[in-house]
Parts: structure tokens; C-alpha cells; sequence
């Protein structure tokens, strides 16, 4: 068994337990969301040992070389130091400026950040309820278009984050932020390249990020934007997407119903659709958001089509575990 | 350096060959109906890592897989049925991609053999 030594206490891990279980159980307090190697909120930092590459798998080359793991999936083999990170993306505060229904249990929360924030549209923040608890949302808000910070939350049965922003959020409440992380975004290197992005339920949000942000930006390839939902009742920013349609000869999209027709929706699974509107993916991008089954089958189903694995970016919305 | 003193992995390019090499072996790999299934609900970012990996070694660059790392990542594929048929996929499709990529027979046949050389710690015999 690995022996783990964090600040002052040392202690053996039990049989399968990760990292981060084990700090938890010593009483150490370690911020954490999906449990599932996903969010990477629970980063930390080897002093002494290595930690298994299964646990840096998705770091960029710039932490694995500082030693950073996320702490949920790390299971040693050999006995380490941990630490948290020091450049972890720092804690800011910001302030609630306006909560707005978009749908039967989806909310927009607009966030006004007191620092100076870069992000693109399409990354994701973690969104802290309090020391330990937090989640991560994507922006659905274009910087150079919007003001503050777009997350489209959806309440999440027992979601303990997800209840606390549908009940309690209301405007000129100050809360703590952390990010902008992951690379599920624009980038204008190839403005011709046809793009290809599929969302189920408030994975709506990177994407209608994403869709502006490449508009805004004079991107004059293909877009094909499909959102899905069971019914009517989950789909939102219709009228939105509409006239941008219209304002955008480029751009089309798709409202999709897996569950019940209607007149002017797409009847069918919105992946299903997208693949069997675009059989062959060769030199596109592809964005995937929302569902983990729809999206790590869309992902492969994607690549087997021909769009290469560097042009699927894929924002898997994973329900924490636990908390 | 002369050519014939060159490694294996630099006359077949490094690794920008495993780069160019290793969505055209996946894609293979997973479109293979007599092995794809081994494949199901894997995560695709880690298995496209892992297929780097076993490229840059067969193409004879560094990497630090021993017998034992081998036999460990695989056991769970031998429970569910992993064998010689199997293996010989994969040995294919590893030798269509370079024939894709206009690797030179020669070299074609000196990173198969470093592939094949890990057929039974692969299948934990």
C-alpha cells in the first residue's frame, strides 16, 4: 500500500481508495467536483514520488512536468508527497447579476467578475458552493459580445450545487469562481474548415458560445448546429438560434425531438441526425456537448467518419459521483 | 549518420510518422469488426494515447512498456476471449496503416516483428 504524506499528516491508503478519498477520510478538506477525472478541481501536486499516468492522462505536458495529478483518480503504487497546486487557477470572486429562466429546469446565471477574466466562450468555470463543493459549468457568453459571465445550470436531482444556484442565487450575491479551463473552444486558425456541433439539454451552452463566437469572429465555413431534447419542453433559445439563421447564410440549426413530433423540429436522436446528415467528417471540426453516452459514442462514431481525433472536442457533462 | 546507421524509428520519421500514423491505425482498429468490441465504452482520449504509445514502440522508438506492463494491461482482454485471431488484427491493421502511409516493406517488416515479439505477454501465456 502507498503511503501518502500531505503537510504534516502521513497516512497509508486503503485498497483502492484514491487519493483524494484518503485526504477526505484524514479530515483534510480538498476542493472536488465530478470524482470522475473530468473537472480537474481536484488537481494537486506531487513533492516527492510519481504519480501514475492514468491520473495526469489529461494534463497538459506543462503540469505533468510540474508533477500535478487530479487527486480522484490517482491510485499509487508508490508511496508520495501531495500538495495542492500553487497555480492552480486562482479563486476569484464575483457578483449574481441576473438569474433567468431558459427552460422548465434550466436557469441562465449571469455573473459579473470583479478581476480582470479571460476566457472563450465554450471553456468551463467551477462554480463554488462553498470550501469543498463545487461544480463546473460552461460559458455560454461571448466576451466581446455580452456582458458577465452566461452558465446554463440545469437542477440536477439531489444536485447539491445545481439546488443551491435554482433556489438560492438571486442577484447581488457574491460567490467565488475558478477557471477558465478546458480547450472546448473556437480558434479562427482555419475560417473555411466546416463545423459540426451536437448538444443535448444545457449542453446547449459551450455550444451557443462556440456557434456566436465563431460568427462574430467571420468564420465562413459550414455550421451545423443540433440540439436535442425528449420534447419541447428541454429545448431553449429557440428564437435565438432562429434569427441568427436567418442573419447567417452559413449557419444552420436543428431543434431536435427524440420523443415526440412536431412541425418545424427534427423527429430523431440529435447525434443520429447530425451523422446521417453528414456521413463523411473529413476535415471538420466537431463539438460535442452534454450526455456522456451521447457524447463518448458520437465521439467515435465522429472519428470513424472521418474527422480527425485532434478536431473532436468533446465536453462530456458528467453528474458527480458523490460528494 | 549513414542511413543503414540510423534507427528503425528515424528512418521511419520519428514522431511525427506515429502522429500521422496513429488516427489512421485507430480508425482501423475500431471500424475492425473482429476486434472492436474489445474497444466498447473505453475512454477514446486514453485509448488514443495508449495506441500512441504501442506505435511509437512497434516503430522502434522509446518507450518504457516492459513484459509485465504488457501482460497487466491485457489480462482483462484475455478474460473476455483475447487471442491469437485477435492479436493477428491488429498485426494487419498495424501493416495496412504503414502500407497507407508509404512506409518502405523493409521497415514495414522490422516494426512488425517488434510487435509481434509482444504476442505472449499480450495474451498472458
Amino acid at each position: 500500500m502507498a503511503t501518502i504524506r500531505y503537510g504534516d499528516d502521513v497516512f497509508e491508503l486503503a485498497q483502492d481508495e484514491s487519493v483524494l478519498d484518503g485526504l477526505t477520510r484524514q479530515g483534510i478538506a480538498i476542493p472536488s467536483g465530478c470524482r470522475s477525472g473530468i473537472c480537474q478541481t481536484c488537481i494537486m501536486r506531487a513533492l516527492h514520488g510519481t504519480p501514475p499516468a492514468a491520473a495526469q492522462q489529461d494534463l497538459t505536458g506543462h503540469q505533468r512536468q510540474q508533477g500535478c495529478f487530479l487527486s480522484c483518480i490517482c491510485y499509487p503504487q508508490h508511496d508520495m508527497q501531495v500538495a495542492l497546486p500553487d497555480d492552480a487557477p486562482a479563486r476569484l470572486s464575483a457578483t449574481v447579476a441576473r438569474v433567468e429562466r431558459l427552460s422548465a429546469d434550466i436557469l441562465q446565471v449571469t455573473l459579473h467578475c470583479h478581476a480582470d477574466f479571460r476566457y472563450r466562450p465554450g471553456q468551463f468555470i467551477n462554480l463554488h458552493r462553498n470550501e469543498t463543493l463545487s461544480r463546473s459549468y460552461s460559458l455560454a457568453s461571448v466576451p466581446e459580445l455580452d456582458e458577465g459571465l452566461h452558465l446554463h445550470v440545469k437542477r440536477i436531482a439531489q444536485g447539491k450545487v445545481s439546488a443551491w444556484v435554482h433556489d438560492e442565487l438571486e442577484p447581488g450575491l457574491q460567490i467565488e469562481i475558478q477557471g477558465a479551463m478546458g480547450d472546448c473552444y473556437y480558434t479562427p486558425d482555419d475560417k473555411h474548415q466546416a463545423l459540426l456541433l451536437v448538444g443535448t439539454g444545457s449542453g446547449l451552452a459551450p455550444l451557443y458560445g462556440i456557434v456566436r463566437d465563431a460568427l462574430h469572429q467571420g468564420h465562413r465555413g459550414e455550421i451545423r448546429l443540433y440540439h436535442g431534447s425528449r420534447g419541447i419542453g428541454g429545448l431553449y433559445l429557440l428564437d435565438e438560434l432562429r434569427a441568427l439563421q436567418e442573419q447567417y447564410a452559413n449557419f444552420s440549426y436543428f431543434p431536435c425531438l427524440s420523443q415526440q413530433t412536431l412541425s418545424g423540429f427534427r423527429s430523431g436522436r440529435a447525434h443520429d441526425l447530425a451523422l446521417a446528415d453528414r456521413p463523411d467528417l473529413k476535415n471538420w471540426k466537431v463539438f460535442l456537448c452534454g450526455h456522456p453516452g451521447m457524447v463518448n459514442s458520437t465521439r467515435k462514431k465522429s472519428f470513424l467518419a472521418g474527422a480527425a481525433f485532434q478536431d473532436i472536442h468533446a465536453d462530456a457533462f458528467v453528474v458527480a459521483q458523490q460528494t | 549518420m549513414t542511413e543503414t546507421g540510423k534507427s528503425l524509428y528515424e528512418k521511419i520519421g520519428g514522431e511525427a510518422a506515429v502522429n500521422a500514423a496513429v488516427d489512421i491505425f485507430y480508425r482501423k482498429v475500431l471500424a475492425d469488426d473482429r476486434i472492436s468490441s474489445f474497444f466498447e465504452g473505453v475512454d477514446m482520449s486514453k485509448q488514443a494515447a495508449k495506441q500512441k504509445a504501442f506505435l511509437t514502440m512497434a516503430f522502434g522508438g522509446p518507450h518504457n512498456y516492459s513484459g509485465l506492463d504488457m501482460r497487466r494491461g491485457h489480462a482483462h482482454l484475455v478474460e473476455k476471449g483475447l487471442n491469437d485471431s485477435h492479436f493477428d488484427a491488429v498485426m494487419e491493421n498495424l501493416a495496412a496503416t504503414m502500407q497507407e502511409l508509404k512506409v518502405p516493406d523493409e521497415l514495414i517488416a522490422e516494426a512488425a516483428a517488434i510487435a509481434e515479439s509482444t504476442r505472449n505477454d499480450v495474451l498472458g501465456r
